[in-house]
């Protein structure tokens, strides 16, 4: 028992409410948003330590021993996501007080901010099927409302599609577990790993996890991807950035949690549908990247490719390439966060989106331009950065594995991610002026802030990758094997 | 009585995809509603429908209903309540806004 489990969620919940009373008062409300977003970071880092010194957390609700009532759950795996949540979430924050303006400040924009960080914590953490249901639904409905404040045009239209999409996916969620609670009679992740592996993984279950499975993909964006290049282009920069960072990677979380913990008894279906879906999500991304001529459609499709890259690895499932899997997920949250916040500072300072009718903002903005060159190596995984361990972890294993055509088109899609990121440096840095924008002065130095600190993490997390690697090994080896996730939380 | 039930759900989720395939942005709506009653008989039903007294402990029966479907619908119900009225404001925003009452006017622009 460790009620330091649910204060992720209590935190950013009581605040998120705090603020909805004071509409007017947009200073008081940026700096209790600030407080609780470095509160919820120094208390995600204590989970990790306490994670990393004992081993694995629980949290019985309500002091339910398992299988009954609702458990929390903070192995290293969830710990670490957390941890890299609340930094990513505070660094958004901090890019939205320079960004979003008044205007949405007074709409209770911090407060939707404050509840999807809950709703994503919640994802993580929670050990109870039902539940993650549930915080999957707390964060969509503050995504909800994230996209369509403001309410422009484009924005409706692209919510409307969202809001389906998602309902409908909900839907077969529910769904699911109602065949599993009729299968297994119970919904704990731990208690349904064990009755799973008794009855074992026969049709039945099988369809059960095929239909989880297409439910997980819609979320992230796993070959179903159709809906998240539009709708991410919607809203302003700051929630594309916090979008694009961590919903996404809510629904590869629970895709590597159930396929590591739950059906692990039929490799040959489940996981080879995992790696096929994940080999077609890294070509039409990779297509979606070099095609497009418009910053957030790029980086859109940039997105999908990760989340194919990432699903490789889970699809591989051997203990290297969950390895690799955790630490890629940490690297992408954070640089696809400062992707964003990068992209916010050049539409500001060029006023448009398209490739064409921007150049040479490397003159007045030098220090924006080489770090996106660098984070742009640092996406492909070039070596003294963030992005090459994990990388080489999973294509390694990949091809040990004899994964060889999945492992080529991993390796292919850095190519895209390249290409496309490089053709944005050029065609955004290079060349003569295009545009006469300009970013106040003091408004640079508040965007440039959050990016500097997101640029230190990528930069320390490849030279440092020998000490993450201590703790993303303890995240691996419970995703490789689940029996101490179960012992656990089952204990008594 | 299962049987009934499992019709009963087989037809909600056969109407609401029907509707969510329409055009009308209005008919979506009504189709995701229907899914989702679909959804909550389904998990009614996979728990067994009656299959002993009230799960109360002054009851002494010799079996009792599971009740925790139960507490999941509930919890599943006030959700995709709370989801339906947002979906429903907006698509009224949206129709407010011009011409976005139906798929076709609510396509995005060509790039």
């Amino acid at each position: 028992m460790n009620n330091l489990l649910v204060l992720p969620l209590l935190i950013p919940a009581v605040t998120a409410v705090i603020l909805i009373f004071l509409k007017e008062r947009i200073g008081l409300q940026r700096m209790i948003s600030a407080i609780s977003a470095c509160l919820n970071i120094a208390v995600a880092a204590v989970i990790v330590y306490q994670v990393s010194t004992d081993g694995i957390q629980t949290l019985y609700m309500g002091g339910w021993i398992p299988p009954y009532g609702i458990v929390f759950v903070a192995d290293m795996f969830a710990a670490l996501l957390v941890l890299v949540t609340a930094v990513v979430g505070a660094a958004c924050l901090f890019f939205s007080f320079a960004s979003i303006g008044e205007e949405r400040e007074r709409f209770y924009y911090y407060t939707f901010f404050h509840f999807l960080l809950t709703g994503v914590s919640g994802s993580f953490l929670t050990g109870d099927l039902f539940n993650l249901f549930v915080c999957f639904e707390v964060l969509l409905v503050a995504s909800y409302a994230m996209i369509v404040l403001g309410g422009t045009r484009v924005q409706l239209r692209e919510t409307l599609k969202y809001i389906l999409v998602n309902v409908v996916s909900s839907s077969l969620f529910v769904a699911a577990i109602a065949y599993l609670y009729a299968a297994t009679g119970t919904l704990n992740m731990a208690h349904l790993a064990v009755r799973v592996a008794e009855a074992g993984q026969g049709g039945v279950m099988n369809v059960i996890a095929v239909v989880l499975l297409l439910v997980f993909s819609l979320k992230a964006g796993l070959l179903l991807f159709f809906w998240l290049p539009d709708s991410y282009s919607a809203p302003p920069v700051a929630v594309r950035a916090l979008f694009g960072a961590l919903l996404t990677k809510v629904g590869l979380y629970a895709i590597t949690r159930t396929f590591s913990l739950i059906f692990v008894h039929d490799l040959g279906l489940t996981h080879t549908l995992i790696g096929w879906m994940a080999g077609a999500t890294m070509i039409l991304g990779a297509i979606g990247a070099v095609a497009y001529n418009d910053l957030s459609r790029i980086f859109n499709y940039n997105i999908v490719i990760s989340v194919g890259f990432i699903a490789f690895g889970v699809s591989v499932a051997t203990a290297d390439s969950l390895n690799g899997v955790v630490f890629y997920l940490m690297h992408d949250m954070v640089a696809k966060a400062l992707l964003f916040i990068l992209g916010g500072m050049i539409i500001a300072a060029t006023g448009t989106e398209q490739l064409q009718q921007m150049g040479g903002l490397i003159r007045r903005y030098p220090w924006t331009g080489w770090m996106f060159f660098i984070l742009a190596l640092a996406l492909v995984g070039v070596p003294p950065l963030s992005g090459f361990a994990g990388k080489v972890m999973m294509i390694r294993s990949g091809f040990g594995e004899q994964e060889v055509a999945l492992s080529l088109i991993a390796l292919a899609s850095s190519f895209a991610v390249l290409y496309s990121l490089i053709k944005v440096f050029r065609e955004v840095f290079w060349g003569g002026e295009r545009s006469e924008e300009e970013i106040h002065p003091l408004r640079y130095k508040a965007m440039m802030a959050p990016a500097a600190v997101l640029f230190v993490i990528v930069i320390l997390m490849g030279i440092g990758a020998e000490t993450v690697n201590g703790y993303v090994a303890q995240a691996g080896s419970v995703l490789a094997d689940p029996v101490q996730y179960i012992n656990a939380v089952m204990k008594e | 009585m299962e049987l009934l039930v499992a019709l009963a759900i087989g037809v909600l989720f056969t109407v609401g995809v029907y509707l969510v395939l329409s055009k009308g942005l209005l008919r979506i709506l009504l189709g995701t509603t229907l899914i989702t009653h679909g959804v909550h008989l389904l998990l009614l039903t996979m728990a067994g429908l009656k299959t002993g007294a009230s799960p109360l402990l002054g009851e002494k029966a010799e079996a009792y209903v599971d009740p925790l479907p139960q507490a999941l619908i509930l919890t599943s119900i006030v959700i995709s309540f709370g989801v339906s009225a947002f979906f429903i404001v907006l698509a009224y925003r949206a129709y407010r806004s011009g011409g976005m009452d139906d798929v076709e006017g609510s396509k995005g622009e060509r790039r």
